[in-house]
């Protein structure tokens, strides 16, 4: 199986403060990868700094086995935990699916019966038929997060990266996302994401890695959950929330 | 129809109509842009730096659009970078490049041996000025901002709905950014002997911020705006005319009508959406 992701000895750093400090991952094309540690603990920025967004102060980050910013255009999909979007930006749900075919597109091309195919498509998978002409104003929380997957989707990507997208959905819609996701690693996408829920991880994802700072354990998702790692930077968060109150 | 017509007599009535079309069109585009990415500060802002510009030229005895020009896209270049590297936000970066460029033209002006010349027309627009050769520049400029703008449609879409999610999926949100302040540079150059530094602002915000009040979609926002401008442009130069009042603010009082009357349409509009649910 060969490899999507590598990320060896990397170093992110915000001024002082160590965001990521020598991280090493693995991810396998074919393979969904669940990223879990407390807030703060550098999982965002691992999920940017593999969409190229944020560089690193150290060590590399190669997706099919150059640096992101160096891949054809397309080939890394992110969808972000809170959408800092302008709600009122005059765009309905089919407009913002459309836009993941953006990047493929070369300027003046027009839009092809595969673009727009691949909008229905994913449209469809997300169940947002109905909801489709309306304004992005008009949408509950999980719906607005359904049509950022849906536009990552409709992208066709090498590399999809979620940020908690199951944050703030209901189950209904936690549970068409799983089976979306599961669909796209049987076909052969690696998926990298990031989620607090940690009851489902085993029906996610087929690697599991606990994040603060560094990778404090990785492997199959029960061995993981099992071994206490997640359990140990939990008490220490508690810990440290009560003594800053 | 000669009420129509008879303006159209003198030679210098008809550059100024076509660059009254092409100004007010222009504009209104690129202004589509400008409103969804809440940069209205940025007209004021590169008109007033190419102040600089014009001073320097006038001092030197060199064209004066070749100083607005030089002047106008390194402010436009300057601001982006600011922005990007300066840890400041775009509308402060604005405030501290336009206030200094403009500051180095009044500078400049006032240790001039004697300044006689009229650089009102830059700062009010004379639109029944504008000479052959003005025409051609403006003409040949507003074609390649047109042709960049279409080429940059998808990107300058995306990136001004969500720029962060652009830029991992691989388009160079960077590129944009600076090309878009470019474009806007020239296209604020372009504006000034019509409208003048004074009044660009408004050309370049208000017919999308009209358009804006009564549609939902992109791309209706974008022929909408552009629309305004061009029947403001025209309508407004008509006015001034048979008024005998400034062309400029003509056009810009009648832009500014339209939005208040667009204002009132959609929230009609909205009030009687939500009336029926």
């Amino acid at each position: 199986m060969s490899v999507a992701v590598t990320v060896s000895e990397l170093v992110v750093r915000y001024d002082r403060v160590v965001a990521l400090d020598r991280i090493d991952l693995e991810l396998a094309s074919g393979m969904a990868l669940g990223i879990v540690g407390p807030n703060g603990s550098g999982k965002s920025t691992l999920l940017k700094t593999i969409a190229g967004l944020v560089v690193p102060s150290a060590g590399t980050v190669e997706v099919f086995g150059v640096a992101p910013r160096t891949l054809a255009p397309g080939s890394i999909a992110y969808v972000p935990q809170v959408e800092a979007v302008d709600w009122s930006f005059p765009a309905s749900v089919a407009d913002v699916v459309a836009m993941g075919r953006y990047p493929r597109l070369r300027p003046l091309a027009r839009f092809s019966k595969a673009d727009r195919a691949a909008v229905d498509n994913a449209i469809e998978s997300l169940h947002l038929g109905d909801l489709r002409n309306r304004h992005i104003s008009q949408l509950s929380g999980g719906q607005q997060q359904r049509a950022f997957v849906a536009r990552a989707i409709a992208q066709e990507p090498k590399l999809l990266l979620l940020d908690e997208p199951t944050t703030g959905v209901d189950a209904r819609t936690e549970e068409s996302l799983r089976e979306i996701v599961r669909g796209l690693v049987a076909s052969g996408l690696p998926v990298l994401m990031t989620t607090h829920d940690l009851d489902r991880a085993s029906e996610w994802f087929d690697r599991l890695a606990v994040v603060d700072r560094r990778v404090l354990a990785e492997g199959d998702p029960e061995t993981v959950l099992n071994s206490g790692a997640y359990a140990g930077i939990r008490e220490h968060a508690h810990v440290h929330g009560h003594a800053r109150s | 129809m000669d009420f129509l017509l008879a303006p159209f007599q003198y030679e210098y009535m008809q550059r100024a109509f076509v660059a009254a079309l092409v100004v007010g069109t222009l504009c209104s585009t690129i202004g589509t842009y400008v409103v969804l990415r809440k940069l209205s500060f940025i007209g004021d802002g590169i008109a007033h730096a190419s102040f600089a510009g014009i001073v320097v030229a006038y001092l030197r005895g060199i064209d004066y659009y070749a100083g607005a020009i030089v002047v106008a896209v390194l402010t436009a270049l300057g601001i982006g970078f600011v922005n990007r590297r300066g840890k400041v936000s775009l509308d402060t970066a604005i405030g501290v490049l336009f206030t200094g460029a403009f500051a180095l033209g009044v500078f400049l002006m006032s240790r001039a041996p004697r300044y006689n010349v009229d650089l009102s027309s830059f700062l009010f627009g004379n639109i029944l000025g504008v000479s052959r050769g003005d025409l051609v520049l403006i003409l040949g400029l507003a074609a390649v901002v047109t042709v960049s703008l279409a080429f940059l449609y998808r990107a300058l879409l995306y990136t001004s709905f969500d720029p962060v999610v652009a830029e991992a999926s691989g388009i160079n949100a960077a590129f944009v950014d600076y090309a878009l302040l470019v474009l806007l540079a020239l296209t604020i150059i372009i504006s000034l002997e019509a409208v003048g530094i004074v009044l660009v602002a408004a050309l370049l915000v208000t017919p999308a911020a009209t358009a804006f009040q009564v549609t939902r979609r992109f791309t209706t926002m974008l022929w909408l705006s552009a629309t305004i401008g061009a029947v403001c442009a025209v309508v407004g130069l008509y006015a001034s005319y048979y008024l005998q009042a400034a062309s400029g603010a003509t056009i810009v009082l009648l832009a500014t009508i339209a939005f208040f009357i667009a204002m009132a349409i959609g929230r009609s509009r909205r009030r009687s959406a939500s009336g029926s649910r």
